[in-house]
């Protein structure tokens, strides 16, 4: 590390490095905590062996687990003097003259999944809808910390193997997705039939 | 403490049977039936996570 600190003229190398190892890991357990939250939703993937509550439990953990990489990550940028990003881009989208605009996608996914965590952990206080109408913001978050992640991110606008792994991630989340999609609330046509026959 | 499900929100997940499986149990369509008895008291934690866990939060304890 202090090799390359040297030849690259790094200053904050170690800053540097945790800002892009933090992204990375958030990001990998942002996509795992996403497509366990779906996992979570489908009443065919539960068995005695893995029943919901287990997937809905993880689904909780790892995005508490993605929530402290992701502060991390936003805060070990603060403190890195590479890129100059001030304390209030933080939460403002648009505030950062580095790349402004990928820069303002991460802003937006941070305030968004600050939201959804806080509404979650708030859960039991709240209507079941008002919960789930917050939560479904899930599904704008996660597109937005991809873009962000390939547009922003050394290892993906500059190297294959974050692109790959961006790419990889979409089609692990866009096959989850469809998935939910295609049995959106399989219980409900069933409500009708349960209450007309008894 | 009673449990009981509240039926317009109950959408059928069967995460309270899984956590509270010595108190509720599925009709066919998996839908919770529940008769209204006093839990006994070593269930009270077990309802308390069922409750929490509950993706449409129907499950409803009142303390009586
Ligand atoms: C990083 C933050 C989070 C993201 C990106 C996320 C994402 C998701 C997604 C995509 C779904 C599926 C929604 C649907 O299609 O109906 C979901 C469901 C759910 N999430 Fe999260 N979530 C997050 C945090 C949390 C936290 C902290 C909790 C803590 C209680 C939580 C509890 C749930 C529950 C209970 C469900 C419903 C699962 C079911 O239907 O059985 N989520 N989440
Ligand atoms: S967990 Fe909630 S929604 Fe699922 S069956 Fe039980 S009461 Fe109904």
């Amino acid at each position: 590390m202090t090799a390359l600190a040297a030849t690259t003229g790094f200053t904050n190398a170690p800053l540097w490095f945790a800002t892009r190892s933090t992204a990375l890991i958030a990001f990998v357990l942002l996509t795992l905590a996403t497509v366990l939250g779906i996992a979570a939703t489908q009443r065919a993937l539960a068995s005695p062996a893995w029943p919901r509550f287990a997937s809905q439990h993880l689904h909780r953990n790892l995005s508490l687990l993605a929530v402290g990489f992701m502060l991390a990550h936003v805060f070990t940028t603060l403190l890195d003097s590479f890129v100059q990003v001030s304390w209030w881009s933080l939460v403002v989208p648009g505030a950062s003259s580095y790349k402004t605009f990928w820069v303002a996608l991460g802003t937006l996914a941070f305030d968004i999944i600050v939201v959804i965590t806080v509404t979650s952990l708030l859960r039991g206080r709240m209507s079941a809808r008002s919960w789930r109408a917050v939560h479904l913001a899930a599904y704008g978050l996660w597109p937005l910390a991809l873009v962000h992640f390939l547009q922003t991110g050394t290892d993906a606008a500059h190297g294959r193997w974050g692109l790959w792994l961006g790419l990889g991630s979409l089609a692990v989340v866009a096959a989850a997705a469809v998935g939910r999609l295609l049995t959106a609330n399989p219980a409900r046509p069933l409500r009708s039939v349960a209450r007309s026959s008894r | 403490m009673r449990v009981r499900v509240n039926p317009i929100a109950c959408v059928a997940h069967g995460v309270c049977a899984e956590l509270l499986p010595e108190w509720v149990e599925l009709d066919e369509w998996g839908y919770p039936v529940l008769d209204g008895e006093p839990l006994p008291a070593q269930l009270v934690t077990h309802a308390r996570r069922a409750a929490a866990a509950c993706p449409a939060r129907a499950v409803v304890l009142s303390e009586d």
